[in-house]
């Protein structure tokens, strides 16, 4: 590399390096100016300048900042990628914010720069298109949650949580990174443009049908579709709630992404077909079974939970499912609607987590503990049921929009409906996850609260960062053109 | 100016949340308020109507243009009675929970975003759009009656509300699907009615589609949730989802199902168990929930669910008379739905607020006990009345709508006319034996000393004043409502249906 690239190395990075060395400023600051200071201030100073370091960014991804590409699609930055990484800050924010009220823990420095560095670690992941690359930032990202999960060092569920979720990822990512030396070897390169043209010339290699199972299953791990779900009941529920926030938003926004990324430019040849009827051997087919499992365990485990977030943890499992339809379409259709699904899963996600964050000193868990919060919480109550509602895919909200588009694209695709057969699975698992979203607005509207519970206060920051998301969800679904058109022309700019 | 029916309730749900105080009567009035507006709106929109079956658009601006999603409210003769179906129903409802202590606010604000919802689906014209206020419908309904209601609510709420869901799933697919096989990148009505869907495509969709609306309109075997629903659900609830809720999967089938895929009930080619049609099969199921309506509300113990039941045997006529095909048939099944709204409203705002908010029970036995005739009279008066329109006495509007349906069946499938009239002659007889327990029993002086009883609020009369007079002005005078529906029917966007099965 000459000298020169170097520095569209620099330029096309900008923006990382800004999150990265905000989270290092974060990280000085608290060990050295504030280490007598009361924890509370601690905690508000780091969020206010890790959240200026996300804003300037974001304005610097919004003022439209350089794109470009290294060689071996090292580093791919075009104004789809730039998208997905503003949807990330902004979610980064929005954790960080939750993170405010958080009292378990004294490294208020540590926390909130691990927050950062996860937050680069995936805005790498979506901009590039290098299976090393690709490699690199996953456990980049999985370490930084490892300890996010595991950071309440008081609590037993939050090391249990954190452990399991490091021996599942650390085994996964194994797989991952076979499956990726597989690859390796059938083509001989690690960009994904190569890959496409040497799975090209031999469609049909036993070596290429491993190599895609491997790779499932490392990614499977990363967006817990069934069965490589085992972890996330447990980290929604042990983590610290910030993290099970990023855990759920976030990771899931550029997990996606890079899935898809990988299977449709890398792997396109050997797609396959997924259509009831006319299936094909390829990748289609298996990531229709990975989606039909997760829809159907997802939504049907949920019910039997007792623990919000664990009801949460299983919702996502049933929404991998969904999201997953788009990648068994794989048509640039698909790639608009996967995005704009996962950005409005991620916004409802971290809002349900922030009703969470902002219940932290009432002890919430199970769904019982909801019950009368309307009455107790009127606004947050309110929020919370625009959120689930739109996880439930109730029109006007993000939610359906995002499913319709979703389906409308799986069905578009020229093979007579084969894909029907899932969007009618996927309409009956929707309603099936309206039963238990609607047990949790129930202890929230309809049921009594607990003799002597008090209303409860929730400080300001936090109700306008709430009352943001609510917003959000509600105009994204009343009016998912402004959003989905810039994502259109992104990915058609993307994949010309 | 129809769309400020839809408006105004919303924005009259916010009000109501937001008015200030403790005092309740400002929340009851506002929403009344509201409700009147949407009446009067309606009933001005009526009168302006032109007879001859156009659609006059509302409001059409593009939506999602990426998807070629229109926000179209448009209104034709069937729209606009159903419109003012919602407007007397919301009055009426608003009248007779005047007497609500439970969180008032958020009662009249839910309610009033269930009738902004209905209000919606009947005035769009794109099918996005429909389905969509279709949905908004659902959340306010499970509120409803999980909080206000009263026998087992929360099951009833659950069940109703997953039944509806489950039903617009159906419907979801089939738009989904009607999307992308027209390729039109649009579902506008005006586009979807004229294009000429594959037959085969036809054939799954439009069962598809009917049973999901259906489901709503109470068709048989998917009708459970409205007795339980029903019963459980406090009386404005009742009195909409019996009078407009059930509407809405009603006018989903006509105005959705069989609009746009009028292929769909040709004849297979093939019989199976007889049937050889959707249009038999779906005939066939309307009239087992007739006669089975019927005969279930014969032998019920609890006066809420004999008027449920009943509902279920009522709409089994609008469903038969959609299934008729021919424009009497058809014209009948729309002016039950109207009918059915109103007389529904008034049955359930007489068992509902005027006996059980005062004797506190239901039960029939126990009910036969008290003299209410002689207590509370003018619910006695009332609900003869009302009787007598349930059970179609001529002079009323049941009477012009069910006789219509019945001679539109004679002529497509006369054996099927003939069980419909055993239908309506069950009808009389549970009515009847309600009507007996109620208000006409031999009440039972020696039992305990009688509590004296609140006496009929001055809303209660004008509410059911108003039903009264409605059913009864549209009984004598048909026309004006039968020169909104059949111009329609013969109107353009129905043009499909007539060329195919039309008989």
């Amino acid at each position: 590399m000459t000298g020169s690239s170097y520095l569209e190395l620099l330029r096309l990075t900008a923006p990382e390096i800004l999150v990265a060395l905000t989270g290092f400023l974060v990280l000085v600051l608290d060990l050295t100016f504030l280490r007598r200071a009361a924890l509370a201030f601690r905690f508000r100073t780091a969020i206010v300048v890790a959240c200026i370091g996300c804003v300037l960014a974001l304005l610097v991804l919004e003022r439209g900042s350089a794109q470009g590409t290294l060689p071996a699609g090292m580093l791919v930055v075009n104004s789809l990628t730039q998208l997905i990484q503003m949807a990330l800050l902004a979610l980064a924010i929005l954790v960080l914010l939750w993170a405010g009220g958080a009292r378990f823990t004294t490294h208020v420095g540590e926390y909130c720069a691990l927050i950062l560095f996860a937050t680069t670690a995936m805005m790498l992941l979506v901009s590039t298109q290098n299976l090393l690359v690709i490699f690199i930032t996953i456990e980049f990202l999985s370490l930084s949650l490892y300890i996010l999960t595991g950071f309440d060092k008081d609590s037993a569920q939050s090391a249990e949580a954190a452990l399991k979720y490091f021996l599942f990822g650390g085994m996964s990512a194994g797989i991952l990174l076979f499956g990726m030396s597989l690859l390796y070897g059938i083509s001989g390169s690690i960009a994904l443009q190569a890959i496409a043209a040497a799975v090209n010339a031999s469609p049909g290699d036993p070596m290429l049908t491993l190599a895609m199972v491997m790779l499932l299953v490392g990614f499977g791990f990363k967006i817990a579709a069934a069965p490589f779900h085992m972890w996330a009941p447990e980290v929604y529920q042990g983590a610290p709630t910030a993290s099970a926030a990023l855990v759920a938003s976030s990771s899931k926004v550029a997990s996606f992404f890079a899935l898809f990324l990988v299977f449709y430019l890398g792997l396109m040849p050997a797609a396959g077909s997924a259509a009831w009827g006319h299936s094909s051997a390829g990748w289609a087919p298996l990531i229709a079974i990975l989606a039909v499992a997760s829809m159907l365990w997802g939504n049907l485990a949920a019910i039997a939970q007792t623990s919000v977030r664990r009801v949460l943890a299983y919702s996502a499992i049933g929404h991998a499912g969904y999201m997953l339809i788009a990648l068994v379409t794989h048509s640039p259709e698909s790639l608009t609607a996967l995005v704009y699904y996962v950005f409005t899963y991620a916004l409802a996600t971290v809002g349900a987590f922030g009703v969470l964050a902002a219940l932290e000193e009432e002890k919430v868990d199970s769904i019982a503990d909801f019950a009368g919060l309307g009455k107790r919480a009127p606004g947050l109550s309110f929020c919370l049921l625009i959120f689930l509602l739109s996880l439930a895919g109730i029109p006007p909200l993000a939610g359906f929009a995002g499913k319709f588009y979703v389906f409308v694209a799986a069905l578009e695709i020229p093979d007579h409906f084969g894909l029907l057969w899932l969007v009618l699975l996927a309409l009956v698992m929707s309603v099936v996850s309206f039963y238990y979203y609607l047990k949790i607005l129930k202890q929230a509207y309809v049921s009594e609260p607990k003799p002597g519970a008090a209303v409860i206060r929730v400080p300001v920051a936090t109700r306008v960062a709430l009352w943001t998301a609510a917003a959000l969800v509600v105009i994204l679904g009343c009016l998912p053109d402004m959003l989905l058109n810039r994502i259109a022309a992104a990915v058609a700019g993307a994949f010309q | 100016m129809l769309a400020w029916t839809i408006y105004l309730s919303f924005l009259g749900a916010v009000v109501v949340t937001f008015t200030p105080g403790k005092n309740p009567t400002i929340a009851r009035v506002t929403a009344l308020l509201t409700a009147l507006a949407g009446l009067g709106i309606a009933i001005v929109a009526i009168m302006h109507a032109d007879r001859s079956g156009q659609v006059i658009t509302i409001v059409r601006t593009p939506w999602i243009s990426r998807l070629g999603i229109e926000y179209h409210l448009a209104a034709d003769g069937i729209s606009l009675i159903l419109v003012l179906l919602t407007g007397i129903a919301a009055v009426a409802g608003i009248l007779f929970s005047w007497n609500v202590e439970l969180r008032v606010k958020d009662f009249f604000a839910l309610y009033l975003v269930l009738i902004g919802a209905v209000y919606g689906v009947f005035l769009s014209f794109d099918l996005f759009l429909l389905f969509v206020f279709y949905e908004i419908a659902i959340i306010p309904k499970y509120f409803l009656i999980a909080i206000w209601g009263s026998t087992r609510r929360e099951y009833a709420a659950m069940k109703l509300v997953l039944y509806s869901f489950a039903g617009s799933a159906l419907v979801l697919a089939g738009m989904i699907a009607a999307y992308c096989v027209a390729g039109q990148r649009s579902v506008s009505f005006e586009v979807l009615a004229h294009f000429p869907f594959p037959v085969h495509f036809q054939m799954w969709a439009f069962p598809m589609v009917f049973v999901g609306f259906a489901v709503l309109a109470g068709m048989w075997p998917f009708h459970t949730w409205a007795p339980t629903g029903h019963a459980a659900a406090p009386t404005a609830a009742s009195m909409l989802l019996a009078g407009v809720v059930m509407k809405l999967g009603a006018y989903g089938c006509l105005r959705v199902a069989m609009m746009l895929f009028p292929r769909g009930l040709d004849p297979w080619g093939f019989r199976v168990l007889g049937f050889g049609s959707w249009q038999q099969v779906f005939a066939g199921l309307a009239l087992i929930g007739i006669i089975y309506g019927a005969t279930i509300a014969l032998v019920q113990k609890d006066l809420k669910f004999v008027v449920g039941y009943s509902s279920v045997s009522h709409m089994g006529f609008v469903l038969l008379g959609l299934m008729t095909l021919n424009q009497i048939g058809l014209a009948g099944a729309v002016y039950q739905m109207f009918s059915h709204g109103i007389i529904a409203g008034l049955l359930f705002a007489v068992v509902g607020r005027m006996v059980y908010d005062r004797t506190h029970t239901r039960d029939l036995q126990e009910l036969s006990r008290i003299p209410l005739g002689r207590l509370i009279p003018f619910a006695a008066v009332t609900f003869v009345l009302a009787s007598m329109a349930s059970i179609g006495l001529p002079g009323f509007s049941g009477f012009v709508a069910e006789l219509q349906v019945l001679i539109g069946s004679w002529r497509s499938f006369p054996w099927l006319a003939c069980i419909a009239g055993v239908g309506i002659l069950i009808g009389i007889a549970f009515t009847w034996r309600a009507l007996q327990a109620t208000f006409l029993g031999e009440a039972d002086t020696t039992a305990a000393p009688q509590q004296a009883m609140p006496p009929i609020t001055l809303p209660e009369r004008l509410g059911a004043c108003l039903l009264l007079a409605s059913t009864i002005v549209l009984g004598l005078y048909p026309r004006l409502l039968m020169d909104l529906i059949l111009p329609s029917l013969n109107g353009p966007l129905f043009e499909q249906l007539r060329r195919g099965a039309w008989r």
